[in-house]
């Protein structure tokens, strides 16, 4: 979701000077990426303020090790990689070592699911964005995901990168990027449609018995 | 309807993203023009995505920026002198 206030075409020039010297720069070259490093950590640890102190630990970490960014990846995957490692530690502070295992190991699981049957919700979407209440229900679903298929999600869905630099970003295959995504997306379709199918009037019809 | 809507939604993901090849696409789209659930499955799950994509769902807390900037001043420019500070 960074807005492209500088082209990507200027980054190598703008982390050149900033490493030079002009260290002002610093500011420019991360403006366009500072929702997306909160959005990163928030939608981790569920926690503002964690999720904050989070985002200035990882531009920090940034700008101190600029020089180690080589310019092979893209200037806002390598940020979004400090983010998400930003954001596993902060989580790791909170959760025990089971919680975490048990989490973790839900890849191993087939994707064996059903989704959600309504045909209520398809004109919904420009409805939905108006209501504070779904955003906040989605927000929420979001991060009852375990953690391996919602940083997928995160940086698919909500942070728009592609499927290569999202395995870059994570460091595992685009294979896997693939089926995680895919499963987070059922997962998320399968706990909200129910949600919103009670937002509104039913609409009665064939497909209304099919529902859960 | 050739394939089964259980097929069908192990390729949602894909589908949506134009990742399928164009046989398995076809399929998919032949099967979609007949089957309800299905056709409402995939616009629900392109709801759900439209709406984790929308720049309101994750908002920033108010004078997130402000606080980010005046912390990175510290690091970038180092601290302001003052009497007390005897570091750097």
């Amino acid at each position: 979701m960074p807005t492209q206030s500088t082209t990507p075409t200027d980054e190598p020039a703008l982390i050149r000077r900033i490493l030079a010297g002009e260290t002002q720069l610093f500011y420019d070259l991360i403006r366009p990426y500072e929702k997306m490093v909160y959005v990163t950590i928030y939608a981790m640890v569920r926690n503002e303020q964690e999720a904050e102190d989070g985002a200035q630990e990882t531009l920090i970490n940034a700008f101190r090790h600029l020089a180690s960014f080589r310019g092979e990846s893209k200037f806002s995957t390598w940020l979004v990689t400090i983010a998400m490692n930003e954001g596993r530690r902060r989580l790791r502070k909170f959760k025990t070592a089971a919680e975490d295992s048990l989490e973790d190991s839900a890849d191993d699981h087939d994707g064996d699911f059903t989704p959600a049957f309504l045909t209520d919700w398809r004109e919904i979407p420009s409805e939905a964005l108006e209501k504070k209440e779904i955003r906040e229900k989605l927000r929420a679903t979001v991060q009852t995901l375990p953690p391996i298929y919602r940083e997928v999600l995160i940086l698919r869905d909500l942070e728009e990168l592609n499927q290569e630099e999202t395995a870059a970003a994570l460091g595992i295959p685009i294979t896997t990027v693939k089926v995680r995504l895919h499963r987070a997306r059922m997962m998320l379709q399968k706990l909200l449609v129910p949600y919103l199918k009670e937002s509104r009037p039913a609409r009665k019809g064939f497909f209304g018995r099919m529902s859960p | 309807m050739s394939i089964a809507c259980k097929h069908v939604w192990e390729h949602i993901s894909e589908y949506l993203d134009h990742q399928l090849d164009p046989l398995l696409l076809h399929e998919i789209e032949l099967h979609l023009e007949n089957c309800e659930a299905c056709s409402a499955i995939l616009d629900s799950t392109r709801n759900v995505i439209i709406l984790t994509a929308d720049d309101r769902t994750f908002e920033l807390p108010v004078g997130y920026s402000e606080r980010l900037h005046a912390r990175l001043r510290l690091i970038i420019q180092g601290p302001e002198p003052t009497p007390s500070n005897t570091k750097s």
